[in-house]
C-alpha cells in the first residue's frame, strides 16, 4: 500500500522546498541570536566583563585600546552579550555572517561594527562554478555538528542541487573543498591530499568556529587551528555550527547568486 | 545494600571488599576507593564481570612517575556501580582483554596515555596516538591466500560524515575481517581537561559529540553538583530530559531515513531527512540552537521553557511525530525494505554482551540495557520511558529498535510536557569539593555516556575520564560485518552511525 500511501501524502504536502532565496528566509528561532555587532563607543572606560567570560578568547581589551571581538572564534554563545552593561556587543538576529577574508570578521575597529560579508568570486571563477559548483566535503576534526547542518541542505526543504551545487564523492570530480573542524594533526596528510587531488582552479570553505579558528579547542597542540592553516581559504561561514541558512547564504553569496534577490536585505532582521 | 554515597554512613566496605558501590550521579571521597595491587585488581575486575558485571570505565590517574588504574563497573540488574582502584605501578600488568574482551580499547588506551603494558593483550597498537601528520595505526590484521583481497577505505569517505580508516578482508565478496581504525578526529579533550575545569571545558564537552550535545553536557554538569554535593533544581532537570529526548528523536529520524536511503527507498529517506531538521528545530525553540548548545550548564539549565514556549513546542512536536509515524510506516510496510534488512550484519546475544555493546545496538541483540531505566539519575528517578528491545541482532533489528524509541520518546515527551516540574532553573553551586570521585550515566541516542569526574586537593580535576557509547560499539560493527558481503557496509554501517570525535577525543 506504501506507493499509494506516498503519492496520496506527496499530493497533500505539495512542494515542501523553501521559496528561499527569492522569497523570504525561513524564520530563525527567536533565541538564535544571528551574528553579533559590537560598538566600542558605548563601552565605559576600563570595563572588561565580556573578555573573561568568552569561552574562546574571542574577546581582547589591551590597555588603552577600544574592545575587540573575533567572529572567527566565536561560538555564539551570548555570555559576552548578557554580561555587557552598556549593551555595546547586541545580537543582531541577522543569519548573514559569511566574508571573504578572515580580517572581516573582526569587530571592533572604526566602522567595523559589523561583518563585511563577502564579495562574490572574480568574473572568471563566477563564469567557471556561478551556475554548477560541485565540492569535496573534508571533516578533519568536526564534532559532526557543522556536518549534519551541511547535510540538512540536500534535504528537500533546502535542495540545494537547484542552485548547481552538488558534493561529490571523488577530490577529482571537486571545484573546491568545504572543510569542516580545526583541522587536527591527524587530518592534516588526508586533508592537504585531498585539496592537492581537486584540479585547478579550486576554492577552499571553512564551514564552522572550528575550521576557521580552532573552536573551542583553540590553542590545542593536537590541532592546526583551523583550514587556513594549512590552506588558503576563499570563505569564512562563523557558527558553532552555523544555520543551514548561514551556510547556504554564503555559498549563494560567494558565487553571486544573491544580487538583486529579495531576501538579501541591507539590514538583518 | 549500603549506600556509600552517602557521607553519613560509615565506608566499612572499603576495606573488606574489593569495590566501593555507589549510586549513577553520586560521588565519594577517593579516600574511600579501595586501592590493591594491579594483579589484584585486574583479578577481581575478572571476576565480577564474569558474574555479569557491565565494565563502563577503565582508565589511569597519573600519581607522580607512576599510574593508578580505575575500573568503573555497572550491576545493572542492581542498578548499582562499583568503583576500585589500583595502587600506582609503572610497566606491565596482566592484561583482562584476555578474559574479557570488553576491556580491549581499554587497555590499548591505557598504554597509549599512561605506557603501562597489559602482558597478554592479543592486539595491543595505538587508539588515537599522533604520529606527526596521520594517527600511528601499526598492524593490520591480514588474511593471506590467493583469493583473499584487502580494501582499504577513508579516512576520507565518500558523503559528508567524520573520517575513520576501515580495512577488509575479503574472499570475493565476503568480508572475512573488518579492521577499524580512527584517531583522525583527536583534538586532545582528555588532556585538556587535566586541572580544569577551564575557561573552555563547558563548550569542549559540547562539541565532544556533536550529534551528543545534551547528554555529554548533561554527564558533566550532573558530575560537577555531584562533586559539590548538590543537584540541580527539578525543573532543569525536568527540561534536560526533554532535551535529551528530542536530541535522541532528532537522530534516529534522521537514521532511519539514512537507511531507507542506502536500501533506495526514497519517500522515507526525503520524509525523514525533513522531519529531522523539524525536531533538531524544536531544540532550537528551547535555547535558539539545533544541536542543545548553551542550554545545559553546572547547576541548571540557561533557557526556560515558558507556558507560551511551551505550547507551540507541544503543537509542532506532534506534528513532527505525526510525519515521523507516517514515514516510518512506509518504510516497514514495504516487503522489499524488510527483506533488505533481515539477516543482514549480525552481531549474537552472547558477542554483544562480551564486548560490552551499549544503547539501541546492545538492545537490538535482546539485551535488556538502558541507563534510564537500570541506573536512573535527574529526572529519570521519576519518569521513565519502557525500554525498546529487539532479538535478532541484524540491521532489521537495530532499525526496529529505533523505530519503537522514537514512538516511546515522543509518548514521554508528550507526558512530561503536560505536567511540567515547577521552580528555579538555576540552583547555587557550592565550590567543588576536593579529593572526590564522582560517576554519571546518562543513556545517550547511541548508548551509555559515561563521565568521570576525579578532584585533586584543590579541588581541581585530577583526571577526567569521559567514554562515548561509541568506544564500547565500534566492535559491535567490525563484527556484524564478518561473513557479509562488503556491498552490505553501508547499511550496517547506518544501523549503528557511531561517532568518530566521541571515540577519537
Amino acid at each position: 500500500m506504501f506507493v499509494l500511501d506516498t503519492i496520496v501524502h506527496r499530493l497533500k504536502r505539495g512542494c515542501e522546498t523553501m521559496a528561499y532565496p527569492d522569497g523570504p528566509a525561513p524564520a530563525l528561532p527567536d533565541r538564535h541570536g544571528g551574528a553579533l555587532r559590537l560598538d566600542p563607543s558605548r563601552c565605559t572606560e576600563g570595563c572588561d566583563r565580556c573578555v573573561p567570560v568568552c569561552p574562546t578568547q574571542a574577546i581582547a581589551r589591551p590597555n588603552g585600546q577600544p574592545v575587540a571581538l573575533d567572529l572567527g572564534r566565536c561560538l555564539f554563545c551570548a555570555a559576552c552579550v548578557e554580561v555587557c552593561p552598556e549593551k555595546a556587543i547586541i545580537q543582531t538576529g541577522d543569519p548573514r555572517m559569511a566574508v571573504s577574508r578572515r580580517e572581516d570578521l573582526v569587530l571592533g575597529a572604526p566602522a567595523h561594527e559589523q561583518v563585511r560579508l563577502a564579495d562574490a568570486l572574480d568574473a572568471k571563477l563566477r563564469k567557471l562554478f556561478g551556475r554548477s559548483l560541485r565540492l569535496r566535503q573534508v571533516s578533519a576534526g568536526g564534532c559532526n555538528a557543522c556536518e549534519a547542518d551541511t547535510n540538512v541542505l540536500g534535504t528537500i526543504g533546502w535542495d540545494l542541487g537547484r542552485f548547481g551545487i552538488q558534493f561529490v564523492a571523488s577530490p577529482r570530480h571537486a571545484d573546491g573543498l568545504l572543510v569542516t573542524g580545526p583541522v587536527t594533526k591527524n587530518m592534516e596528510l588526508a586533508l592537504k591530499k585531498t585539496y592537492d587531488a581537486v584540479p585547478s582552479p579550486k576554492i577552499v570553505i571553512a564551514v564552522g568556529a572550528c575550521a576557521i579558528a580552532g573552536g573551542p579547542f583553540i590553542g590545542h597542540e593536537q590541532i592546526n587551528q583551523g583550514a587556513n592553516a594549512i590552506l588558503p581559504v576563499d570563505l569564512f561561514i562563523p557558527g558553532c555550527p552555523p544555520h543551514p541558512l548561514t551556510i547556504l547564504d554564503g555559498l549563494l553569496r560567494l558565487l553571486g547568486r544573491l544580487e538583486g534577490k529579495p531576501s538579501n536585505r541591507a539590514e538583518g532582521g | 545494600m549500603v549506600r556509600c554515597g552517602d557521607p553519613d554512613l560509615p565506608n566499612s566496605m572499603s576495606a573488606s571488599t574489593p569495590f566501593v558501590l555507589l549510586a549513577n550521579a553520586t560521588s565519594i571521597d577517593w579516600a574511600d576507593v579501595p586501592a590493591r595491587p594491579v594483579v589484584e585488581l585486574v583479578r577481581v575486575t575478572g571476576e565480577e564481570l564474569t558474574r555479569g558485571a557491565r565494565l563502563c570505565a577503565l582508565f589511569g590517574v597519573p600519581s607522580g612517575p607512576d599510574t593508578r588504574l580505575v575500573t568503573v563497573l555497572a550491576f545493572d540488574a542492581d542498578n548499582t556501580l562499583a568503583v576500585a582502584s589500583s595502587t600506582a605501578f609503572n610497566g606491565s600488568y596482566p592484561s583482562l582483554t584476555a578474559t574479557h574482551p570488553q576491556a580491549h580499547l581499554f587497555e590499548r588506551e591505557l598504554w597509549e596515555q599512561h605506557g603501562v603494558t597489559p602482558t597478554g593483550h592479543p592486539w595491543l597498537k595505538p587508539v588515537r596516538k599522533s604520529s606527526g601528520t596521520a594517527p600511528a595505526h601499526g598492524e593490520f590484521f591480514r588474511v593471506d591466500g590467493r583469493e583473499v583481497h584487502e580494501v582499504a577505505v577513508g579516512p576520507v569517505h565518500a558523503g559528508i560524515i567524520e573520517p575513520g580508516h576501515f580495512r577488509f578482508q575479503c574472499a570475493g565478496e565476503e568480508v572475512l575481517h573488518l579492521e577499524i581504525a580512527l584517531g583522525y578526529q583527536h583534538r586532545g579533550v582528555e588532556e585538556a581537561l587535566y586541572g580544569g575545569p577551564h575557561r573552555a571545558t563547558m563548550s569542549q564537552i559540547e562539541t565532544v559529540a556533536g550529534d551528543t550535545t545534551i547528554a555529554h553536557a548533561t554527564a558533566y554538569a550532573t558530575t560537577l553538583e555531584s562533586l559539590s554535593g548538590t543537584e540541580a533544581p527539578l525543573r532543569a532537570q525536568w527540561l534536560r530530559a526533554i532535551a535529551l529526548e528530542l536530541e535522541r528523536l532528532a537522530n534516529h529520524t534522521g537514521d532511519m531515513g539514512a537507511l531507507a536511503n542506502d536500501v533506495a527507498f526514497l519517500p522515507t529517506s526525503s520524509a525523514c531527512g525533513k522531519i529531522r531538521g523539524d525536531f533538531l528545530n524544536l531544540t532550537a525553540l528551547i535555547c535558539g540552537n539545533r544541536f542543545g548548545r548553551g542550554l545545559v550548564r553546572p547547576g541548571g539549565a540557561r533557557h526556560d521553557l515558558e507556558p507560551e514556549r511551551l505550547k507551540q513546542l507541544s503543537t509542532r512536536l506532534d506534528t513532527a511525530l505525526a510525519d515521523t509515524e507516517r514515514a516510518v510506516a512506509w518504510f516497514w510496510d514495504a516487503a522489499s525494505v524488510r527483506a533488505r534488512l533481515e539477516n543482514i550484519g549480525t552481531v549474537f546475544a552472547a558477542q554483544a554482551s562480551e564486548i560490552g555493546l551499549v544503547g539501541p545496538a546492545a538492545r537490538a541483540c535482546g539485551l535488556v540495557r538502558d541507563v534510564r531505566y537500570d541506573h536512573p539519575a535527574g529526572w529519570h528517578r521519576f519518569a521513565q520511558a519502557p525500554v525498546a528491545v529487539w532479538p535478532g541482532g541484524d540491521v532489521f533489528a537495530r532499525a526496529r529498535v529505533r523505530s519503537l524509541e522514537i514512538q516511546r520518546s515522543g509518548d514521554y515527551l508528550r507526558d512530561q510536557l503536560a505536567h511540567p516540574a515547577e521552580g528555579e532553573l538555576f540552583g547555587e553551586l557550592p565550590p567543588v569539593a576536593p579529593d572526590r570521585l564522582a560517576v554519571t550515566l546518562v543513556e545517550g541516542w547511541r548508548g551509555e555516556v559515561c563521565h568521570v569526574g576525579l578532584t585533586d586537593g584543590d579541588g581541581r580535576f585530577r583526571r577526567y575520564k569521559i567514554v562515548d557509547p561509541s568506544f564500547h560499539n565500534w566492535t559491535g560493527l567490525a563484527l556484524a560485518l564478518r561473513g557479509a558481503a562488503i556491498s552490505d557496509f553501508p547499511i550496517c554501517n547506518k544501523s549503528f552511525n557511531l561517532s568518530y570525535c566521541g571515540f577519537d577525543l
